[in-house]
Formats: structure tokens, C-alpha cells, sequence
């Protein structure tokens, strides 16, 4: 397919906006650029083709099945999105006059009291923009805490060698010293190796409840003790909260701050890897140290008038700020959106299926397919293809290119770390019985494709728009740009 | 109520039961018992699709949408042609994840593939990433990449968004960086300050400067850029995409890395987010990049794919060495700007640039004949600060109120009595006379007059 520079003819422009009306004036020659950047020159009807070509050759929730472990890919509700649409919300300057823009406020406002209540929290921002983005606002709390209380010698953040890359990145960047601790055999935290690493320098831990094997640590409370004994806090990693949500509270969990993933747990759409929306909780002690600023009303006028009128505050000893303004507001809006609409019943609806819907798959595949864990999962499960590697050499990158050609996108793939050739799958609780049903048939049919013919895996995908990809030229001779000859 | 949860009650209860569980207490009886929650959540139930949508409707009437902006400070009024939103609301771009699978995955690599193409011709650089959050998490990313063990002084100038200034200090917190301003002098960065500091200091690692500056004026690019140089610093300059249509590049400029928030292209208001963080960098300083990039090779049939690249970066691979936490980023966004790009074309958006200074200065002209000053005569592209003078009810309070009342949000209140106005392609000549003319009104006490002159 051709790239949008290769398409179109010098001289090509659409009308767009309407001719100047006050006298010209431009840049002098020491601040003006020599030549004018080479951007495409198309008609509308080519541009538009050009993108529907491209959408074409992209997948998204909305085309089939999207199994992808840790990434809750459920279905994105259109009424989130007719929400986001409102001129009141899309016009608004981040910087107008407060009185005016008391709907944004209470967008926020709203998001914070449903997602603490569900939390188990007491404060929340939603200035951070992704997961990773409230990773590190979360440990910033953290930091700020210590650094407040003049204990220096919490240099050390615990994380299990099973968590998601970007916990004991985020931690780097707080300039954090990361202590990884081995998982014991059936995933969960090993208490033993706990004890023995925390101390007098631990900031903290962080965690995510189910973990990343997609089982439930049922030594929890045991753990957050033996971290807040030490002093340490413990940070909760929201990724998995679709499992959970309704049914438990992080906040219950002994758990002291925790970033949601609104782009995962709570509908709003992926976009082909963002815009997400990271908001971070916290118990009242570290609110405080809270970034940006927040709404907060008026409780008395609240009595007199309908819901009364908010006011953006800062906590006291704030961190500072994490971006600019107050966050992925229209991502917020989806969010708070799907939780008016799942409401009190929806939401523990949401995460029982999301579970029931993981272990059914999980038992239709035991047949065939070698789980890493045996117990009742809960919103995901591992599997693992280490077994059928050393058997027939089909591996787990087989298996899922294989399934490229039947429409299904792949699980995830070598994620966690522990486990050998994993896949894991999480199915979301918007998926029904006859698809999973179905996707079960496929996963029954690669198997038995990978032990009569292990070759025709190890050359998938056939069906797609390319074939494997060469991703070791990639990185040796990186072509990060088109480039005109 | 809504769930999405497609399956009816008894179908939930056939395949509880064929993976042996009678009930989903049954199925979470492995939890202890301490953490179960007795009485559910404490939030309103669940409404009917229509009842969402006339609550969302109530509250989004709360707020006053001004049809006529004169504000920027960092998020800025353009125009958005009709095909972006067409472009950008396909379903396949909305729903689909980060593309790891490449196969299933070409159109948003190749749209990214696009975008990073077009950033490089902005600004100048040679390589670019997907995007981050927005202009001031690119600034404090930017900023990490010039840290090192040996050096670890950030210099930033004093004349850049207060907001970006305010994240960079967050974004330093973290670790052992120094935070050091460069102060500002007569509306712009004070390059002599710059030299003086820099000159003795053996850890600068870097300068930031946003150009144009908070203030709307053009900074002398070149001269700050020789100074950071010299004194072994890298060059990070923050740019307005729209400006860069005609404004000397970040590259002519010799920076070393750049970036910026490319909300202007596509992107509404939307109180603040999502927005869109660029950066761009030269050869030397590529791989340093933080997040996500996407590069050509070849698929095993020898057709052009492309693939998320350079990983080794990345924390999903490096984790604790990684160079950034940074995990999604904002693509959607990131394709709403080369949407925007496109249909823009170089011509469109040089048009749009011109359209914002010549309004900016025609604007400054009359509100000048309106009896305000401006702060400083420095040269600037489309934002700049007004000086109320002296006297009762001319101060900003007044002028914006009056402003107000007649639908038009004014410029940004700096102090008591000065104003960072904006003008870009939106603004009508018309639109500009009558708000020149309501601040003549509040300036020279013409409080009783009900129609606005000059109309």
C-alpha cells in the first residue's frame, strides 16, 4: 500500500478556511524557515480513500474477538462517545473562568466520588494520562510522604518479578532502587522472600491483586501488613481491576494509593494505543500530595442550590503537576459515562463475567492446551505453550499468528515473564457464550494443526495483509521516516 | 441499566455450572472473606441509555461554550476540517489496541509511519516517536534524555509556560536533577543570564525554551542555542505546530531535540484533553527517545510492513533500565494530527499561520487605539501582552468581565492589569472590532452606552 506522500499531485489543495481579511504580516527573514515542510498534497476524496484503505488493514474491538491479557479489551459503548461529543464538553477553553465551566468540574467531581467509593479510596486526580503516567504520579505520592516524614532512607521499592514492565520503570524514574522478589510456584507473592526484603529503606510496594498470572492472592492482607510494619506504603496497580471491581476494594486490601486504567477497566476506547487515562487514588493521609488541582464544592450551598458550585483547589504540599491542565478530560467523560450506566448492579455484573467468562474458556482449553496454573482463575488466565515446544516445536508466536488467520486477534504473548512461552487471555465479560464457543473451536483446530503440520504455523499468517515481519532489520537499519530521494 | 454483559441470566448460570461452580459466590469463595464487600457499592444505579444521556446533557450545559476565544496559553481555538473528524471517528482507529501484531496492525503502523514523517518535516529533526501525553510531559521526557551521571543541571527559561515549568520540576523530582531558571528579561529569556550560568557549570546538561514563549514573543533561537552549546548542554526548544508552517524550524534553530503539544492540529479544546506531545530529535539523540516508534522493513514475502521498532527501549523489555516508563501513548491522537496535516497540506497551514499573526497584529492595532498598551514591542507570531492603564475599572477584572458579557472569552489575566491575548484563523476582523470596541468602552467610562460603536 502506498504512503501518503506517494500519493496525490503538486498543486493539489482542499479550501478549508476563508481568506484573510486584515492587512498580512509575517515573520522576518531571521525567523523564517527556508523551506516549507513537504506535507501531502491530495484532493479530499484521495485523502479519504487513503484512510479507509488504512482502516481496512487495522483491528480493533470493534472487528472480532481481542483476547489480549492485562489489556481488558471489552467492547466500547457508543453512547460514551455521543457523551464525549457535546459541544459543552469539546468547546471549553481549560482556561475559562471557573464559574463557567462548573460542567467540567462536575465531570470530575462525579468521577472522583463513584471511582473512590469503588476504590476504596478517599482522593483521587485524573491529571495523569495513562497507567504508567499514574504509576509515577502514584510513587511521587509515595516520595512525598517519606520525604515529608524526613525518613531518607526509604530508597527501595519492592515489585515481584511477575509485574507489568512498567511498574519497576516508573519506579526508576521516581529514582526508586527496584528490589524484584521471585514469585512463589503458584504465582502469588512469596511471603518468606517478603519479609526478608523489606526494611528500613522500603518506600514501598507496588502491586497489582489479581496479579499478572490472573489469580487472586489470598495471603493479601498478610501482605500489606508486612509492608506498613516495615513502613512502607503499598501502591495498588489498577490494571486488573475488571476482575475485582464491586466484588473487592483495593482500599480494603490494605492498599494506600492506586492508579485505574479508564482504557481498560472502564470502556473508553483504545485508539490504537492511547489517548488512555491513568487517574490515581489515595487515602486521606496522602492527599495532601495530591498533583493539579481538583474540584471541590461548596458543601453548604450544596443544601441550597442543585449541586452547588465547585471550586478547583490544590492540595496543600502538592507534588506539582503531572501534565498540563487537568488531564484526558474527554476520556474521563467516557468513563464516568459507563459508570452512570452500569451503575450500582452493573458493576460487580461486569467483573463476575469478566471472571466467569476467563474460567470458562480456561476449562474448554484444559483439554488440549497446558494451563500454568491450575487453580479458578480470575479475569485471565495463562497458558503455556512450553510443553508443545519441546513436543513438536510449535511455540507460543506460532499459535498466536496462527490464530491471525481466523480473525482472532492473538493473546498476549511472553507476558509474564515467569511463565515459559505464555499466552495470556483474558476474554472480558462483553464477549458471549457462542464466541467464546467459537474461539474455543479455533484454539481446538490450531492444536491439532500444530501436531499434524508444525510448519504451516511456523509460517503464519497467510491470510493477512503481510506476513511475519522482519523485525531484526528493523532494529539494526532503523527506517523511522519516509525519505524523498 | 446497561453491563454489555451479552449472555442472560440462565446461560450465566450453564456455564457456571459446566465449569462446576453453582453460583458466583461459589466461583469466588476462594477470596477471603474479610475483603468481600457485604453491601456492594455505594454509587446511584444504573440508568437506561437515554437517562445517561440527558444527565451528561444537564451537566454539559453547565458549562458556557464562548463562540469567540481570544485565549490560548497552551490550548489554542483552530479550525478542524470536517474530514479529520470523519477520518478520526472510523471505528477500526477507535477500538483497536497498540499495534504489537503487525500483521493485523498495518494501518495504524503506517498512519503512525505517516505522522512521525510529518513531525521530522515540521520540525526539522530526523527521527520522531509516536507521540506522549501532551507538550509538557514531551518537555520533562526531553529533558531525561539529557541526563546523564555526569550531568544533571536542567536550565529552563523563565519565559516558558508556567504549566510546562511546573512538570518539569515534577518530572525532575524523581530523581537527582537539578531545576534551574533562566530568568526572563523584557518579555523574552535573558540570554546573558544564560551564558553567566552555564559557562561555569560543568553539569548543565541541558536548556529549555519555548518559542514562540509563553508570552506570545519570538525568542532569538539561534543565539541561545550557540550558548547552551558552548557550555555542553543540549537544546531543547518547544514549538507551536501551527507556527512552524513558516517559522524557522527547531533544527535551523540547532536544537537538539524537539517538541511540543500538537493540539492545534485537529484537536477541540475539550477542557483541556486529550491532547497530543511531540517530540522530535536529531540522529545523534534518536534512540534516546522515550516511548513508542514505528519503522519500515519488509514482511517474508519482501513487501514493504511496518513494525513498532527499537524496543530495547522500552519498559516492557529493559523495565527498570528502560529509558521511560512510558507505555500507551496517544495515537489516536497522533492520527487526528496527521489527518489534519494532510488535508491542511503545507499550503493550508502556512495560510492558517499567516491568517493567526496578521489577526494577532491587527488585533494589538486596534485594542492599542482602545487605550491599552502593549507590555513589550517585541516581535511575536500570534499571542502577546496588553497593559491596562491606571484608574478605576480598567483593570483586567473589568475589561474580560465586559468582555464576558457579550459571549466573548478574552485573553488570559496575568496580573491585575495585564492580558496574554490570542488570535488565530478563527477570529473575524468583525469579531476583533467589537471586542476592541467593548474594551474602549470600560476604558474610557462610556458605561452608559448599550451598543457597541463601530459596528
Amino acid at each position: 500500500m502506498k504512503l501518503v506522500f506517494e500519493k496525490g499531485s503538486q498543486g493539489r489543495r482542499l479550501e478549508l478556511i476563508s481568506k484573510m481579511d486584515v492587512p498580512e504580516v509575517s515573520f522576518e527573514q531571521e525567523h523564517r524557515r527556508e523551506r516549507a515542510p513537504r506535507l501531502p498534497q491530495m484532493s479530499e476524496n484521495e485523502i479519504s480513500r487513503h484512510y479507509t484503505e488504512l482502516a481496512k488493514r487495522t483491528h480493533g474491538v470493534n472487528d472480532g474477538f481481542y483476547p489480549l491479557g492485562s489489556c481488558t479489551m471489552k467492547y466500547n459503548p457508543k453512547v460514551n462517545e455521543r457523551a464525549a461529543a457535546l459541544k459543552g464538553f469539546q468547546r471549553v477553553h481549560p482556561l475559562q473562568p471557573q464559574e463557567t465551566v462548573q460542567g467540567s468540574m462536575e465531570v470530575l467531581y462525579l468521577a472522583e466520588k463513584y471511582l473512590c467509593e469503588i476504590t476504596g479510596m478517599d482522593a483521587m486526580t485524573f491529571q495523569p494520562a495513562a497507567g504508567a503516567h499514574g504509576e509515577f504520579t502514584g510513587l511521587l505520592l509515595i516520595k512525598a510522604y517519606h520525604v515529608r516524614r524526613q525518613d531518607e532512607k526509604r530508597t527501595k521499592i519492592i515489585v515481584p518479578d511477575s509485574a507489568h514492565g512498567t511498574n519497576p520503570a516508573s519506579a526508576a524514574m521516581c529514582g526508586y532502587e527496584v528490589v524484584s522478589i521471585p514469585s512463589r510456584e503458584d504465582g502469588c507473592v512469596d511471603l518468606e522472600q517478603l519479609k526478608a526484603a523489606v526494611g528500613e529503606d522500603t518506600a514501598g510496594l507496588m502491586l497489582t491483586n489479581p496479579n499478572t498470572v490472573g489469580l487472586f492472592d489470598k495471603n493479601i492482607l498478610e501482605i500489606t501488613r508486612i509492608v506498613h510494619e516495615a513502613g512502607g506504603l503499598c501502591y495498588y496497580d489498577g490494571a486488573n481491576l475488571n476482575a475485582v471491581m464491586g466484588i473487592v476494594r483495593p482500599g480494603d486490601m490494605g492498599f494506600d494509593v492506586v492508579h485505574l486504567n479508564l482504557h481498560k477497566t472502564f470502556s473508553t476506547p483504545h485508539g490504537g494505543g492511547g489517548p488512555g487515562s491513568g487517574p490515581v487514588g489515595c487515602k486521606t493521609f496522602l492527599e495532601p500530595f495530591l498533583p493539579g488541582v481538583r474540584p471541590v464544592k461548596d458543601e453548604d450551598r450544596s443544601q441550597r442550590e442543585q449541586g452547588g458550585s465547585c471550586q478547583f483547589l490544590r492540595s496543600p504540599e502538592s507534588i506539582g503537576d503531572v501534565k498540563l491542565f487537568y488531564g484526558n478530560f474527554l476520556v474521563v467523560v467516557k468513563a464516568l459515562a459507563y459508570i452512570m450506566t452500569l451503575g450500582r448492579e452493573g458493576i460487580p455484573q461486569a467483573s463476575s463475567n469478566a471472571v466467569l467468562n476467563a474460567n470458562y474458556l480456561k476449562v474448554k482449553l484444559s483439554d488440549v492446551y497446558d494451563m500454568a496454573y491450575n487453580e479458578t482463575c480470575m479475569h485471565e488466565f495463562v497458558m503455556t505453550l512450553e510443553g508443545m515446544k519441546q513436543r513438536n516445536g510449535v511455540t507460543a508466536m506460532d499459535i498466536a499468528k496462527a490464530l491471525l488467520d481466523y480473525g482472532v486477534h492473538p493473546p498476549t504473548m511472553y507476558f509474564p515473564l515467569i511463565v515459559h512461552e505464555a499466552l495470556m487471555v483474558e476474554p472480558t465479560e462483553t464477549e458471549s457464550k457462542e464466541t467464546l464457543d467459537e474461539a474455543i473451536g479455533i484454539f481446538h483446530k490450531i492444536y491439532e494443526e500444530a501436531i499434524r503440520n508444525p510448519q504451516e504455523l511456523h509460517s503464519a499468517p497467510h491470510s493477512t495483509p503481510i506476513g511475519r515481519p522482519d523485525e531484526v532489520t528493523a532494529a539494526r537499519k532503523p527506517v523511522l521516516r519516509y525519505t524523498w530521494e | 441499566m446497561g453491563t454489555y454483559v451479552p449472555d442472560t441470566k440462565q446461560q450465566q448460570k450453564e456455564m457456571l455450572k459446566e465449569i462446576g461452580f453453582n453460583s458466583f459466590e461459589e466461583m469466588f469463595s476462594h477470596i477471603p472473606a474479610q475483603v468481600m464487600l457485604k453491601d456492594g457499592v455505594h454509587i446511584p444505579s444504573g440508568l437506561s441509555e437515554q437517562a445517561v444521556i440527558r444527565r451528561m446533557e444537564e451537566i454539559a450545559e453547565k458549562n458556557v461554550v464562548f463562540s469567540h476565544i481570544f485565549r490560548g496559553a497552551g490550548a489554542y481555538y483552530h479550525y478542524i476540517p470536517a474530514i479529520v473528524s470523519s477520518v478520526t471517528s472510523k471505528e477500526e482507529f477507535v477500538t483497536a489496541y497498540t499495534p504489537y501484531q503487525a500483521e493485523i496492525s498495518q494501518g495504524i503502523l503506517q498512519s503512525i509511519f505517516e505522522y512521525q514523517t510529518m513531525i521530522c518535516e515540521l520540525t526539522g529533526m530526523d527521527a520522531s516517536n509516536a507521540s506522549v501525553y501532551d507538550g509538557a510531559t514531551a518537555a520533562g521526557e526531553a529533558v531525561a534524555m539529557c541526563r546523564d551521571r555526569k550531568r544533571s543541571t536542567v536550565y529552563v527559561s523563565a519565559a516558558a509556560h508556567p504549566g510546562v515549568i511546573e512538570v518539569i520540576k515534577t518530572y525532575c523530582f524523581g530523581s537527582d536533577a537539578k531545576v534551574v531558571m533562566v530568568p526572563e528579561k523584557n518579555g523574552v529569556t535573558d540570554a546573558k543570564a544564560l551564558e553567566e550560568m552555564i559557562k561555569t557549570d560543568p553539569r548543565a546538561a541541558c536548556f529549555y525554551v519555548q518559542q514562540p514563549n509563553y508570552y506570545g514573543y519570538m525568542e532569538d533561537g539561534e543565539a541561545l542555542g550557540r550558548i547552551v552549546h558552548e557550555g555542553g548542554g543540549k537544546y531543547i526548544m518547544s514549538c507551536s505546530p501551527i507556527a512552524l508552517a513558516v517559522m524557522k524550524t527547531p533544527a535551523e534553530y540547532g536544537a537538539d531535540i524537539a517538541v511540543g503539544d500538537g493540539q492545534p492540529l485537529g484537536m477541540p479544546l475539550a477542557f483541556g484533553g486529550p491532547y497530543l506531545g511531540f517530540m522530535a530529535a536529531t540522529a545523534a539523540m534518536a534512540r534516546k527517545l522515550p516511548g513508542r516508534i514505528v519503522g519500515e522493513t519488509k514482511d517474508d514475502q519482501g513487501r514493504r510492513a511496518f513494525v513498532l521498532t527499537l524496543q530495547a527501549r522500552e519498559q516492557h523489555i529493559r523495565r527498570e533500565k528502560a529509558s521511560s516508563n512510558v507505555c500507551s501513548n496517544q495515537a489516536w491522537c497522533a492520527l487526528t494530527a496527521s489527518v489534519y496535516m494532510t488535508a491542511m497540506g503545507a499550503e493550508g497551514m502556512a495560510e492558517a499561520a499567516k491568517q493567526c499573526m496578521s489577526g494577532a497584529h491587527y488585533f494589538l492595532d486596534v485594542l492599542k487605539q482602545a487605550g491599552l498598551k502593549p507590555k513589550y514591542e517585541n516581535a511575536f507570531f500570534h499571542e502577546f501582552v496588553t497593559v491596562s492603564p491606571q484608574g478605576e475599572g480598567k483593570d483586567s477584572a473589568h475589561i474580560l468581565m465586559a468582555l464576558e458579557k457579550r459571549g466573548i472569552l478574552g485573553g488570559l489575566p496575568l496580573s491585575q492589569r495585564e492580558i496574554l491575548w490570542c488570535v488565530t484563523e478563527m477570529n473575524t476582523r468583525e469579531e476583533m472590532d467589537e471586542a476592541a470596541a467593548i474594551v474602549r468602552e470600560v476604558l474610557h467610562g462610556k458605561t452608559g452606552e448599550k451598543e457597541v460603536c463601530g459596528s
